[in-house]
């Protein structure tokens, strides 16, 4: 993440002129009422892993290694992480990682700003010292403050090693892997407690409540203040949560919430792994994917919180940003040799919104060419909330293809032959159509007018809608019912580490109507769900049966034999 | 649990202070007889198991032995397998029941044969090689090995799990780094003194799994598996770290491999190939210096992305749209990549194979399912999917057959598989997948 790039920051100092401007706290909660959904356990991704590491020890910190991957659950990496549990290898990494920052903080040029005192001996064990440092990492690292019991055996261990290694900060090296390694750290897991005010209902602990605040304004830890609000009990109230959420919302680190929201949500982790043809596409390169993304990043900044302007206008804004490298893919003139610049499209440009820029098109692509089916079906599952059925086994794709004619020349032309198949026409009629509306960007995001010397229809309908080119489909898509209705369950999804229950169908609905009534602001819908009851509520934990054993198909099969 | 993860601590505590340390573990306690084909007991070196996996299977009626039973012939696209046909059981006809369920492409046929259970959406169970690891696997250093050719770690098929996938390497220099980097101890080499700092390491480990107990009991039931496979992963690096801690018992077969250099990670053939060589000769000396039982190899990606440099078609593509040559009666560039994998296959056993344990070699103490996911890849069928078992297998199972199965489920070779590797089933797989029948044919 690139827009917070300050130096050691242990929380603490905030406190800015708002850039939004909000109906004011204490807004009236007459949502319809929900059930909750249960605690959740959910592993730290990458990105927020690397961000805790940065707001806890500073961005000087590097993070080493490799980490296991994220999977996907329900559209988003946040769901994934919610039935996500650490595999061998993937701890092996992880000690791999926490060994090399905890080497890092203790080094000399860490040591003086990231300890709080001194040892009396640096060879001997100092529990005191010891003491102020775990007692204040520990609280940002587990985002609760530590228990006496883990305190005291933290730092007990800190002190055996240093007596194994005859040096102080080797042991408070092994203290810093051990709370790295600890699933308080590595899983943030949630607590619930009675509800007070709704007999027989639960609702989330104060550090919970916290966590998911941070996370989902921020993307990140809860930082001071928010723990001291917790200690205090002030998120027990209503008004004390809306107070938090108010300043959150009012922060700049508010883009990094909205951020980290839109890389999961655009399936960004994609392009850890995407290739695309050398040969075919020379100017394309992990540079301009890394820019890539941080262009569309930077859009959706701009739209939703520098401007607080409308969520649908994404998809129309004329306004980017370009590196030079960019300029280059788009044919666009960049005066600045590094860094980035903004740049107004003319009206009636073909490349304006997000949905055209190379983040898009090119991660919904094969490596050598384009794929409006693959582009139709990220389009509908991204934005549109809709999930486009698997092809059939079975299918027979002979008749599609007929040896007598020659190629077809472009990518309708090709998929055409689908359309005309009963079997095949259900899917591609709802993929096709909208993918085939961005054929005039290619695979690794040029624009193009012609494939193989035959010029690219882009005309076409979508849910009702008849457009006449990309920017009209831009408009439609711009306008469909389906786009806000799946930013609001897939923000909610997000914040809560799980799908939205069919109890909470409601809920929803309300808040898209409140989303519309705002001018479809993100910032706003963010503060509602942040400050809502519903974001908070625990339904009843479940009573399945225990089973920690290796899981394996088939019921009672194992034997009741000795090994 | 709590008391001896207590206990083992103290026990730690008191190593360290102390001097050498050598607490044997079952394995190493035995020592090789001089000829270094056997435990000097007479028990045989331990079985290793393998999988590898492709993607959008091969051509029908090109792959299928004609003759079943012993003896057979390898057909046209099996040809570079036939150095090995001794030691291979050839599976043709089998398939997967979907119990009206949706098939998913390239997914729903390594669900199938991996972990017996055709999954609506994410998978629901531990794929075989966990389950035969965790009963030939846990006294090694790496529980598992896992690595895959075209670049993705999440393309590893191998999970603990429905939470718990095991990642795949993606970069055969990473692999080296792992295996025989730093924290490798040569079984073969004259001295041996425990390293103080990996004691504080397991120590700090320690720390952390005592607090299970404890933990565990804060979550609710359905994330109480969850967290307990996190301590699992805990207690493995803690073993490793204490097989650390142990001199190693010496291994004939034993050296390192040669330090690798990467081709460029990603689909283009050639370099997927040459990466699959570096792999092949990493995983084979990690086994035969004991470092791992269990390997994994995911050849590429099941929508097989793999290509020819400046070529917009990929093998999946290919498989699709290309027009079967009415000549050939196949699709002469999908068939062209199907060829460039089993040749690969057939590099892993002759790496294998290279490795000599006394009158043995490492593949004759392997056992190895190689298999694809589909059939006939134009439609996606989950007939006829291509199995094959390769490698001695330790004398574990009866070798060198082709057993033509029509319509039997695919469920059949997983449940042979951990019958004859010792895992105490009796039957596997769900719905119709569901098996109490292995392949009698191959059983001892």
């Amino acid at each position: 993440m690139v827009m917070l790039n300050k130096p050691a920051r242990i929380f603490g100092a905030l406190g800015f002129a708002a850039a939004i401007a909000l109906a004011g706290c204490g807004q009236k909660d007459d949502a319809p009422t929900t059930k909750g959904g249960p605690v959740s356990l959910r592993r730290l991704t990458e990105p927020e892993y690397r961000q805790i590491i940065a707001d806890v020890f500073g961005t000087t910190i590097k993070v080493p290694g490799r980490f296991q991957p994220d999977t996907r659950d329900n559209g988003l990496i946040a769901v994934g992480t919610s039935r996500e549990s650490v595999a061998g290898t993937g701890f092996e990494e992880y000690d791999l990682t926490a060994r090399g920052i905890a080497a890092q903080v203790v080094d000399e040029a860490h040591r003086d700003t990231l300890i709080p005192c001194k040892p009396a001996k640096a060879t001997e064990r100092d529990d005191a010292c010891a003491t102020q440092f775990v007692t204040r990492t520990g609280r940002l690292l587990f985002r609760r403050p530590l228990t006496k019991d883990e305190l005291a055996n933290i730092v007990n261990d800190a002190g055996d090693s240093t007596a194994k290694l005859g040096n102080f900060y080797s042991g408070i090296e092994s203290s810093i892997v051990g709370m790295l390694d600890s699933s308080q750290f590595l899983f943030r897991q949630e607590a619930s407690i009675p509800d007070a005010d709704n007999a027989g209902q639960r609702k989330l602990d104060p550090y919970s409540k916290a966590s998911r605040l941070s996370f989902f304004l921020w993307d990140t830890t809860p930082d001071l203040d928010l723990l001291d609000a917790a200690d205090k009990g002030e998120l027990d109230s209503d008004a004390g949560v809306a107070k938090q959420v108010d300043r959150m919302v009012k922060s700049p680190r508010l883009a990094s919430g909205v951020r980290a929201f839109f890389t999961d949500m655009l399936g960004f982790d994609g392009f850890a792994a995407l290739q695309k043809d050398p040969q075919i596409y020379p100017k394309y390169g992990s540079a301009v994917a890394v820019d890539a993304q941080e262009q569309t990043l930077r859009t959706l900044a701009d739209v939703l919180v520098t401007q607080n302007g409308d969520y649908r206008d994404i998809f129309t804004t004329r306004r980017t940003y370009l590196t030079r490298l960019l300029g280059s893919v788009y044919a666009v003139p960049v005066k600045v040799s590094t860094g980035w610049e903004a740049h107004d499209y003319p009206e009636g440009d073909p490349r304006a919104g997000i949905l055209t820029e190379v983040s898009f098109v090119s991660l919904h692509s094969h490596p050598g060419r384009s794929s409006p089916t693959i582009r139709g079906k990220a389009l509908r599952e991204i934005f549109l909330c809709q999930k486009v059925p698997d092809p059939p086994g079975n299918v027979n794709f002979a008749l599609v293809q007929d040896t007598k004619n020659p190629a077809f020349h472009t990518a309708r032309a090709r998929l055409g032959a689908h359309i005309n198949q009963p079997t095949c026409a259900g899917c591609h009629k709802i993929m096709d159509p909208v993918g085939l509306a961005m054929e005039n960007f290619d695979s690794a995001g040029g624009f193009r007018s012609t494939e193989n010397d035959s010029p690219i229809e882009t005309a076409g309908e979508i849910d009702g809608t008849k457009f006449s080119d990309v920017n009209g489909f831009k408009k439609a898509i711009h306008d469909h019912p389906a786009v806000p209705t799946c930013l609001v369950n897939r923000i909610y999804s997000f914040g809560t580490g799980r799908p939205a229950t069919k109890d909470e169908a409601e809920w929803l609905n309300y808040q898209v109507k409140q989303f519309a009534a705002s001018g479809y602001k993100v910032p706003e819908l963010m503060r509602r769900i942040a400050g809502s009851k519903a974001f908070y509520r625990v339904s009843t934990p479940g009573t399945e049966a225990n089973n920690a054993k290796l899981s394996m198909a088939g019921t009672g099969s194992q034997k009741e034999t000795a090994k | 649990m709590s008391a001896m993860s207590a206990s083992r601590r103290n026990v730690l505590r008191g190593m360290m202070g102390g001097a050498a340390v050598s607490v044997g573990l079952p394995f190493l306690d035995c020592f090789l007889n001089t000829s270094g084909t056997a435990l000097a007991s007479g028990a045989p070196l331990p079985t290793a198991f393998g999988t590898f996996f492709w993607g959008c299977g091969l051509n029908p009626g090109r792959w299928e032995p004609a003759k079943t039973g012993a003896g057979y012939d390898m057909n046209i696209e099996t040809a570079p397998l036939t150095p090995f046909k001794n030691r291979i059981n050839t599976i043709s006809g089998m398939k997967v029941f979907l119990d009206g369920k949706g098939a998913r492409p390239h997914f729903t046929g390594e669900m199938a044969i991996l972990t017996g259970d055709v999954p609506r959406e994410q998978p629901n169970y531990a794929s075989l090689d966990s389950i035969v690891a965790d009963t030939i696997g846990t006294r090694t250093r790496f529980r598992s090995l896992e690595v895959t050719g075209t670049g993705k770690p999440t393309d590893s098929l191998s999970r603990r799990s429905a939470s718990v996938t095991n990642p795949a390497e993606i970069s055969p220099a990473a692999l080296y780094t792992r295996v025989f980097g730093a924290d490798f101890a040569d079984p073969n080499s004259a001295d041996f003194k425990p390293d103080t700092r990996v004691m504080v390491r397991k120590s700090v480990l320690s720390g952390v799994s005592e607090q299970r107990e404890a933990l565990l009991k804060q979550v609710g039931a359905a994330d109480r598996q969850r967290l307990d496979e996190y301590f699992t992963a805990v207690r493995q690096l803690e073993q490793q770290l204490d097989i650390q801690l142990h001199k190693p018992e010496p291994l004939a077969a034993c050296s390192k491999s040669d330090q690798p250099t990467d081709a460029l990670i990603g689909t283009e053939i050639d370099n997927v190939v040459a990466n699959h060589k570096l792999f092949a000769q990493i995983l084979a000396h990690a086994v035969a210096c004991d470092q791992t039982h269990v390997t994994n190899v995911v050849f590429g990606e099941a929508t097989s992305p793999l290509r020819k440099p400046g070529t917009a078609m990929t093998h999946h593509i290919y498989t699709h749209e290309e027009p079967m040559d009415p000549k050939l009666g196949y699709q002469p560039n999908a068939t062209y990549f199907m060829g460039r994998i089993v040749e690969t296959l057939a590099m892993y056993l002759a790496t294998l194979d290279s490795i000599k344990e006394g009158d043995h070699t490492l593949l004759d103490r392997t056992m190895m399912l190689a298999h694809s996911e589909t059939g006939f890849a134009k439609i996606h069928a989950l007939e006829n999917i291509p199995m094959f078992i390769c490698g001695g297998a330790n004398g574990k199972m009866k070798m060198g057959q082709h057993l033509k199965l029509d319509g039997e489920p695919v469920t059949r070779v997983g449940l042979t598989i951990q019958q004859s590797l010792g895992v105490p089933v009796d039957s596997w797989g769900t719905m119709s997948l569901n098996t109490s029948k292995p392949l009698g044919e191959l059983m001892i």
